[in-house]
């Protein structure tokens, strides 16, 4: 997607900071902010998978939803296709629902357990869409087709089918409305490995069918590897290296990225030589960051400058970005 | 073949499945359920029917007759003025139904109400919490008192002496009684509505009075069952302290919270006098108690089918 002609931008997140704040005491005063997401820039092409990798808490899943205003930004520009939505309010904003929309992680906690399969699909066609019931329903099997739901589930409740199976369902709502921009929040990190298998291959057929632009947020690295045209690296709120997948996995330029990407496990462990990079110590608190980098208190290669002075974005060409002083230079 | 058109009619049927039918179905199979529901079915009919069936007028003194025992003539025995009990109890129980189930589904309107927008709209949350806290704090007899004396006269006036202080005294009971339900209602709805298919509607573009009425009014309904089965009991005795403190329906209008009061006065004499009345309003609070049981459970999903 990344080569040829020039692809269009179908999501441009600039300068996107999601604090929030925190109150203690009798008064209720804020005392401190949780740096959720702290100045994240990047954009998605439409037709691109963008991976979006970290680890846990590193803000990965509170960007993805404040990319579909699921929270409201403390600051930043939101722009997904052509419509700036950082700051719409109420009607303006619902009207554009249609155009995003999201598979969550646990497929269990993302159904009403009250709601039939049938109903839970139709829900956003009801909100969006007036059409007779007859439609309607016909449009809801139809996209249990597309899932591969069996049409007979749409009176079922969720708590009657499998986690694969709910996570479908959770997929054909979100494609009830013809979105073009999906973000899956760890959409196969709560299933089994041949269920993970089973959606990330629908997921991809969704996308071919469709043409779907994710933004695919996730843990597993391999997974990434296997599904994202270009990957993103989180690291406690702020993006540290954003690379085309093979330019990553194949040289990674962020001592962060490097040592996330020793740690994969190796289906081999004696063809390669073992040259893991062990990060010591733990993630700082996201309310108390480290002054300068935010990785300098664990990053093996660490400097003075470091400690000091907050990495710059730096474009490395070819479509390769990252924040290190250790590149600068270069 | 021969497989063929009984599977096409199995399809066709879950097809058609409906909710309240299944509802239904499952409502059946709770036994304690089906019980509290004859039961409380029973007593209505015998509330609204039995007069018509035991015609001895209510209030008819027969003092020649009075603290007799069981008889054809007065089942329930009489009281102490000679006034037949089991047309007292009849009489009785239409109003102290009424009330009951009145003030009740006002209490749970109104609480469930201000539970959902407190739990829902954070910015409403303290305010209507704080008020909560209010009408818990204040004693209820003498503001109960209060009511009474300023609107009694005026209520009387304007819609009769038994309408007059039938709304009255639902109504008062009502506002009091709401605190618990609301309390309960918004600790669920907060939980609740950090879920994450509460989040997946928002992410839809539903708007919050329907995400409200979906998504989180069917899953808070075990709570207001347990409230309102609780609440008609509450209800009734409330209605009952009311009455023997001379607040209630005038005395010569039989509620069973009145019989019982005046009852036991002569408890050592006559202990039908307490007990049959007491017998009418444990009967129905454990009915409806067993009723809701059963309907809580109808309508959860998970529970059903099983």
């Amino acid at each position: 997607m990344a080569d040829g002609q020039d692809p269009r931008k179908l999501v441009e997140v600039s300068g996107l900071k999601m604090h929030f704040p925190i109150y203690a005491g009798i008064l209720r005063k804020q005392v401190g902010t949780v740096k959720a997401v702290d100045d994240v820039t990047f954009d998605i092409y439409e037709g691109e998978t963008l991976g979006l990798v970290g680890e846990s808490g590193c803000g990965k899943s509170t960007a993805g939803r404040a990319i579909l205003r699921l929270y409201d930004p403390t600051s930043g520009s939101i722009v997904i296709d052509g419509k700036e939505i950082a700051h719409l309010e109420g009607e303006a904003l619902r009207n554009l629902r249609p155009t995003m929309q999201m598979i969550f992680q646990d497929p269990q906690a993302s159904l009403n357990p009250r709601m039939t399969v049938g109903s839970i699909i139709a829900e956003p066609l009801l909100e969006h869409h007036a059409m007779k019931p007859k439609d309607r329903r016909a449009r809801v099997l139809e996209l249990m087709d597309a899932v591969g739901l069996n049409r007979e589930f749409a009176s079922r409740y969720p708590h009657e089918f499998s986690g694969g199976q709910r996570q479908r369902i959770g997929i054909a709502r979100a494609l009830a409305l013809n979105p073009k921009f999906i973000v899956c929040d760890e959409p196969i990190a709560a299933l089994d490995v041949s269920i993970q298998a089973q959606v990330v291959n629908l997921l991809e057929d969704l996308q071919e069918q469709f043409g779907l632009t994710y933004l695919f947020i996730s843990h597993d690295l391999s997974m990434v590897r296997h599904l994202a045209t270009r990957v993103a690296v989180m690291y406690l709120g702020k993006i540290v290296e954003l690379a085309p997948r093979d330019a990553l996995y194949a040289d990674p330029k962020h001592p962060y990225t490097q040592a996330l990407l020793s740690a994969v496990p190796n289906p081999d462990p004696d063809s390669v030589p073992q040259n893991r990079i062990i990060l010591n110590g733990d993630v700082p608190s996201p309310t108390n960051p480290p002054k300068g980098c935010n990785f300098c208190t664990r990053c093996p290669k660490v400097m003075d400058i470091c400690r000091e002075k907050d990495p710059a974005w730096l474009d490395l060409g070819q479509g390769r970005y990252a924040a290190c002083h250790l590149l600068e230079d270069a | 073949m021969t497989d063929a058109p009984a599977t096409v009619t199995l399809l066709q049927e879950t097809r058609h499945r409906s909710l309240w039918s299944d509802v239904w179905a499952q409502y059946r199979t709770h036994k304690g359920a089906m019980l509290g529901t004859f039961i409380f079915v029973f007593i209505i009919l015998l509330t609204i029917f039995g007069p018509y069936i035991h015609d001895a007028d209510p209030q008819f003194l027969d003092i020649r007759n009075k603290n007799a025992g069981m008889s054809w003539a007065h089942p329930m025995g009489t009281d102490n003025l000679g006034r037949d009990m089991f047309a007292q109890v009849l009489y009785g129980g239409r109003t102290s139904l009424a009330v009951g189930i009145t003030a009740m589904l006002l209490s749970l309107v109104v609480g469930t109400f201000v539970g959902v927008l407190a739990g829902y709209f954070r910015r409403l949350d303290g305010p209507l919490m704080r008020l909560t806290d209010l009408f818990l704090a204040l004693p209820l007899l003498p503001l109960l008192l209060v009511i009474i004396m300023l609107f009694r006269d005026t209520l009387r006036a304007a819609f009769g002496p038994e309408t007059g202080i039938f709304l009255l005294i639902v109504f008062v009971i009502g506002i009091t009684s709401w605190m618990q339900t609301a309390r309960i209602v918004r600790g669920d709805v907060l939980a609740l509505k950090e879920r994450e298919f509460v989040l997946a509607a928002r992410s839809i573009g539903t708007p919050p009075r329907r995400i409200i009425l979906r998504h989180v009014m069917p899953n808070i309904l075990s709570p207001i069952m347990v409230s309102a089965t609780l609440g008609v009991a509450n209800a009734i005795i409330t209605e009952s302290a009311l009455s023997f403190l001379g607040l209630g329906f005038p005395s010569d209008f039989p509620t069973w919270g009145r019989l019982l009061f005046d009852g036991a006065n002569f408890m050592t004499l006559t202990p039908a006098r307490v007990i049959w009345p007491g017998l009418a309003i444990s009967l129905t609070v454990l009915s409806v108690n067993f009723m809701g049981d059963g309907l809580r459970d109808a309508l959860d999903p998970r529970i059903r089918g099983r």
